[in-house]
């Protein structure tokens, strides 16, 4: 039983039922969170690779552009508890890339600039549910936010939409990426607030 | 890569509001009491939870203030359109309750064996984890030199400054005051740039050792725009990415 805080009053929630998670609010800003500096990879050295299937795949950005992408409006919850509703991405399904690609693994780790790393069930990233997305309202999708390209994975808190991805390490085994070895939840669903580990 | 300071699970604890210090108009300092509080590093963060009559629930997270040792304390700057922080700000006093949970985070993080030297770059509120690192410091007596770089918008937005004013040794203060400054002022009067970065920072080569994993350490912690510009200044003054830690508050103007 939570104990009152005398004189709280809060704002009660008057945005879309349904649409936010427990302890999350909703932003109109868009938020940046990173934990070191923004790396800027230039178009021409981009490229951006599936590993760990039988053959490995790779595109330039030429040639990733050329493939066959999509706009889609999506709900975005990060674990620090933001939410931001209806943004608009245009990118290329996992489902095309992952298309052609024998393999076995169950796993993913996405693999950023920078260093960064995180985790992810296959069975997340196929069936409509996963992009890299280049574009946010339908403009290129600024350094900062994660650009040239980023993963896009709404379903999940949005630290797993790694910013700045450079490739998918297919794996057997579920591996911690970087926030998941600092404590954070080794899936992040925000519906079931799986924020930190335990949770 | 070690990992982290969560225990098992984290689970929401029971916190009294103990003292309350005023440290500008817009930021106050709640000590919070909390009786299986695990302790934490410096640099963490903690999550908030404020509950009403009727039973409505807001959680927040917030850099924690105090360092590893001390009584937790976090340090509030009122967002006005905000529905925690002006409760924190303005409301809550000494016998208040609310639920916190944590800590948390485990890269944005200085302990006296990361050695240095350091360089802290706070812009506002972001001193908050910086000041964690600061007194830490001074209690472990670590003779770690520090420079800190420090951005408001004028004077009297300097958080913790009595405690800044006087510096323990090792420890250099740098403010710039971007909006207004006193008379005579004669320190940095504007945003952070790359020409303030390369007289401030420590040169690359500073400190014990070479090669990787050497060489200065950098905290930047304030709104994405200071740390975006800090953070490239940095990189392009040589430091190694690696050895570059950000957190980041508020909106991209996008």
């Amino acid at each position: 039983m939570s104990p009152i805080s005398r004189g709280f009053h809060g704002r009660r929630r008057e945005d879309a039922p349904g649409r936010v998670p427990p302890g999350q609010y909703v932003t109109r800003d868009f938020p940046v969170l990173s934990a070191g500096p923004t790396p800027h990879t230039a178009l021409d050295r981009w490229t951006f690779s599936i590993e760990g299937g039988h053959e490995p795949k790779r595109w330039t950005w030429q040639e990733f552009q050329a493939l066959p992408a999509e706009t889609v409006t999506v709900d975005i919850h990060c674990v620090t508890r933001w939410s931001k509703l209806d943004t608009a991405w245009t990118g290329v399904s996992l489902d095309v890339l992952l298309e052609g690609v024998e393999h076995d693994a169950a796993y993913v780790l996405a693999v950023c600039d920078g260093g960064y790393t995180t985790n992810l069930p296959v069975a997340d990233l196929t069936g409509g549910q996963a992009w890299v997305a280049f574009n946010y309202d339908g403009s290129p999708l600024r350094a900062e936010h994660g650009g040239p390209a980023r993963l896009l994975v709404p379903h999940l808190y949005f630290w797993k939409s790694a910013k700045w991805v450079r490739a998918l390490r297919l794996r057997d085994r579920d591996e911690p990426g970087f926030w998941e070895n600092y404590g954070y939840h080794i899936y992040g669903d925000p519906w079931r607030e799986q924020r930190y580990a335990g949770d | 890569m070690a990992g982290t300071a969560v225990r098992g699970r984290l689970t929401w604890q029971t916190a009294t509001v103990g003292s309350v210090v005023s440290e500008t108009a817009r930021v106050r300092t709640l000590s919070l009491s909390v009786p299986d509080w695990a302790g934490h590093r410096a640099g963490q963060h903690v999550d908030v939870r404020l509950t009403a009559e009727d039973g409505y629930q807001a959680e927040r997270a917030y850099s924690i203030a105090s360092a590893p040792g001390e009584p937790l304390s976090i340090t509030v700057e009122r967002l006005d359109d905000g529905e925690v922080s002006p409760y924190l700000t303005d409301e809550a006093r000494a016998g208040d309750q609310m639920e916190v949970r944590g800590p948390i985070g485990g890269y944005f993080v200085w302990d006296a064996l990361d050695g240095g030297p350091l360089l802290l770059l706070a812009g506002g509120s972001g001193i908050v984890p910086l000041r964690s690192m600061l007194r830490h410091r001074e209690r472990l007596g670590s003779t770690v030199p520090v420079r800190l770089l420090y951005s408001s918008r004028s004077w009297a937005d300097v958080i913790y400054r009595s405690e800044l004013d006087q510096p323990s040794d090792g420890v250099a203060v740098i403010h710039t005051l971007t909006r207004q400054q006193p008379p005579g002022w004669t320190g940095y009067a504007r945003r952070v740039d790359q020409r303030m970065i390369s007289e401030v920072a420590w040169p690359v080569d500073a400190g014990p050792g070479a090669g990787p994993g050497a060489g200065p350490l950098a905290y930047a912690c304030g709104p994405t725009s200071f740390v975006e510009t800090v953070a490239s200044a940095l990189v392009a003054f040589g430091y190694q990415t690696r050895r570059i830690r950000t957190e980041r508050f508020g909106a991209s103007g996008q």
